[in-house]
């Protein structure tokens, strides 16, 4: 069985633009204030908390690739350097890195610029917003800005789908394809998508960002997290409503330790927040909950999840920390995260031995 | 779990191919599909989805789709809010689902390439919130439903069966990737089938999107001619069911080929251009041919990426060339987009399943369209029907964002 280690993480969200940032925020446990989104054709404006702009302007907003680029991939390309950061060997020429980028909404921005050039005009729509409009362009970036990237994916999914992307750069570190492997969940935010969140879950706050982790399976990587678990995916369907599929999770994430966080995406008096309040309805440790502070951050706040679970084991104030992702339409997913030096038992893979209590 | 699982010690499974289903302007379903692939028959016409007067390409390869889905295990509510790309990706995925014989089952992966998803979804709840933005009728179903993984969780439920969802959105490529991955999947052992594919629509942001580019033919789509002047958009899915062979042949199933190599690889020269030496496209290729432990020599056909434009096909013909050296002069070499435009997201799933079509058949995909070669192109493109022994096809898909795949598949004699 192969060990994988997280050899750095990074985050951007609305308390700024590092993971030191994020964490903060959660430990403060106070929600951030909100800012007015107008939206088109209404009085009274939308709320969200947005991503401030930074103290200084990132240096890597200097590459001529990021010049036109949208926030999404400043969002991604800033959590991404702040992973790599800690272990130079990671930005070495001669480290193949790979890049799983997980989006829900992807570039809304551009896309909405864009459409609405082509619903006036199609034929004096900008050349230069179009390319920025795919899902694949910030991952295309980073990959330029990183210059040691050697494989690539874009991912699509509901926020559980980050784990997803965490299981595919296993994949990848496993067959040894790649020696560090980044995972990036990053969102953007625009007034239709806090119009859409309003259409679906009223009091959500719409929000955006971006978390990264790096993974590697040579232990001189590692930042002192070792990724433990990464449970199945429990797909919603006909047969398996989004309360099973948590309960499902749940229990292949087994019974936990004294001593153990739950890193969980509640956003609090949200009528979603139900399957996953009923999930772990008998978890007695502590827990932190981005989402409570910071918002409804799609992807970047499942990334957070796991940046904060990775924070909270490095520090040493807890010898694991669990990651309940359960996500908005498609599945539930979690993860375990352990210090590296650990004697804490990984899950296995069989599901029926070691510490899982099905 | 997902992680950790056990390590195979066992030599990876061979992956054979025992259900396919298409959807193109050709037509719905295998027959049509294979007509008009042999023929090389064009399939572009005046685009009616959505206004084009103000644009300077004015036609695409629009899909008939058929009044009447097949029987699924789908309510009449959710058909009802089933999108143009979700309906002929459940055609597609219905059609190969009935070829391999498949019945319901718990954990069999389900892994797509799209662009664009319900983008037409996405357009419509813009158009409404902008323009009367007081109404909230169906706002909150297109919210969601334009998002690929429903219209994969559509596909769960059409079919009756469960298990992991994953989308992949590297552009162009996204087809031929998640076909990629899902041969990866059995490969290392994780599974041991998996229905994978891709599928895009047209719309009216991508179509405006391409031409706002200038890369869209206002004449005709001829990739590697010289006088090739852009892309014509296309729309269409594909599916195919995966699995090991030891399972096909534990079912008695019938095996229309086998899938032998994959390669990927990311070309960081730019978001829209390829390197104009195909260094990207070079690897992916020599990859592909490495995993599938072939040699160009062992290749007779290539289906390329040939998109029409003067970049990409200029960059992939130095690529063919760069890859397969001498045997280059006589490689089979031919473009189906000429015939059904680019599917973008589809692209990769359709062109492999086209692929099949030819290692069935034993024919050649023609490429009519077709008139003066481009010099850089040293290899010949099979501009006319013709009947050949097809034993090896590889199969080129490349994105936007530089992300390049490769499939090789083989007959099954």
């Amino acid at each position: 069985m192969s060990r994988i280690f997280v050899a750095g993480w990074g985050a951007v969200s609305p308390a700024g633009w590092n993971a030191a940032a994020l964490c903060g925020a959660l430990e403060g446990g106070t929600p951030l204030p909100l800012q007015p989104v107008d939206r088109p054709g209404w009085e009274k404006p939308l709320r969200a908390r947005l991503v401030p702009n930074p103290a200084v302007r990132p240096g890597f907003l200097a590459h001529p690739r990021l010049r036109r680029t949208s926030l999404i991939t400043h969002y991604a390309a800033a959590a991404a350097l702040e992973a790599v950061a800690g272990r130079g060997a990671t930005r070495d020429r001669k480290c193949r890195l790979g890049i799983v980028i997980c989006l829900q909404s992807g570039c809304v921005n551009y896309s909405c610029r864009f459409f609405d050039e082509v619903l006036k005009d199609p034929s004096t729509a900008s050349p230069l917003l179009f390319p920025e409009t795919v899902y694949a362009a910030p991952a295309s970036h980073v990959a330029a800005l990183l210059e040691n990237v050697t494989l690539a994916c874009s991912l699509v999914g509901d926020p559980a789908s980050f784990l997803q992307g965490a299981a595919l750069a296993v994949q990848w570190l496993e067959e040894n394809r790649v020696d560090a492997c980044l995972v990036i969940g990053a969102e953007e935010t625009n007034w239709i998508l806090a119009d859409a969140l309003w259409h679906l879950d009223r009091p959500a706050i719409i929000t955006g960002g971006a978390g990264a982790l790096c993974l590697g399976r040579d232990p001189k990587l590692s930042a002192g997290v070792e990724l433990a678990a990464i449970t199945d995916p429990h797909t919603y369907s006909g047969g398996c409503s989004r309360r099973q599929a948590a309960r499902a999770m749940r229990l292949q994430l087994g019974k936990s330790d004294p001593g153990e966080l739950l890193c969980d995406g509640i956003a609090g008096g949200s009528r979603a927040d139900a399957p996953e309040l009923a999930a772990w309805r008998d978890w007695t440790g502590p827990r932190v909950s981005p989402k409570r502070i910071l918002g409804e951050g799609m992807m970047a706040a499942a990334a957070w999840q796991c940046v904060a679970a990775c924070h909270a084991v490095a520090g040493c104030r807890f010898t694991a920390a669990n990651v309940s992702l359960v996500g908005s339409n498609q599945q539930a997913l979690g993860a375990r995260f352990v210090r590296a030096d650990s004697s804490i038992s990984h899950l296995s893979a069989g599901g029926s031995t070691g510490n899982i209590q099905p | 779990m997902l992680f950790p699982h056990s390590p195979s010690s066992a030599a990876p499974p061979r992956v054979v191919i025992t259900g396919a289903g298409i959807i193109t302007a050709l037509g719905a379903g295998w027959k049509p599909n294979a007509e008009g692939f042999r023929a090389g028959r064009p399939a572009f016409r005046p685009v009616s989805l959505f206004d084009v007067s103000r644009q300077r390409a004015k036609f695409a390869a629009e899909v008939d789709l058929p009044d009447a889905l097949p029987p699924t295990g789908l309510s009449g509510r959710q058909i009802a809010r089933l999108d143009r790309a979700g309906g002929m990706l459940l055609r597609a995925a219905c059609e190969a689902w009935q070829q391999a014989g498949w019945k319901p089952a718990g954990n069999l992966p389900l892994v797509l390439g799209t662009t664009a998803g319900g983008m037409s979804l996405g357009e419509d709840y813009f158009r409404q919130a902008v323009q009367t933005p007081r109404r909230h009728g169906r706002q909150a179903t297109r919210a969601i439903h334009y998002q690929p993984q429903v219209q994969g969780r559509m596909v769960l439920d059409a079919l009756g069966f469960t298990g992991p969802i994953t989308i992949i959105s590297n552009a162009c490529a996204s087809g031929g990737n998640a076909i990629g991955h899902a041969w990866d999947l059995i490969r290392c052992g994780q599974t041991e089938c998996v229905l994978a594919g891709g599928y895009d629509a047209l719309s009216q942001l991508v179509f405006a999107g391409f031409d706002a580019l200038q890369t869209l033919t206002p004449t005709r789509c001829r990739p590697f001619d010289a006088r090739r002047d852009g892309l014509a958009l296309g729309e269409g899915a594909a599916i195919v069911a995966l699995e090991t062979l030891e399972r096909a042949r534990r079912r008695n199933a019938s095996i229309l080929g086998e899938l032998i190599g994959y390669g990927t690889t990311i070309d960081q020269y730019h978001l829209t251009q390829p390197h104009p030496q195909g260094d990207a496209a070079l690897s992916a290729m020599t990859l592909a041919c490495e995993s599938a432990r072939v040699a160009p020599e062992d290749i007779d056909y290539v289906n390329a990426h040939g998109t029409g434009t003067l970049l990409n096909d200029g960059a992939e013909a130095l690529a063919i060339r760069r890859w397969a050296g001498h045997r280059a002069a006589t490689l089979p070499v031919s473009s189906t987009k000429a015939g059904i435009g680019h599917l973008l997201g589809g692209a990769g799933a359709v062109e492999a399943v086209v692929c099949l079509m030819a290692l069935c058949g034993q024919w050649l995909p023609a490429q009519t369209a077709f008139e003066i070669p481009d010099p850089a192109c040293n290899f010949p493109i099979v501009h006319q029907p013709r009947d050949a022994r097809v034993n090896v096809a590889l199969s080129n898909s490349f994105g936007f964002g530089g992300v390049n795949a490769t499939l090789i598949l083989r007959r099954w004699a």
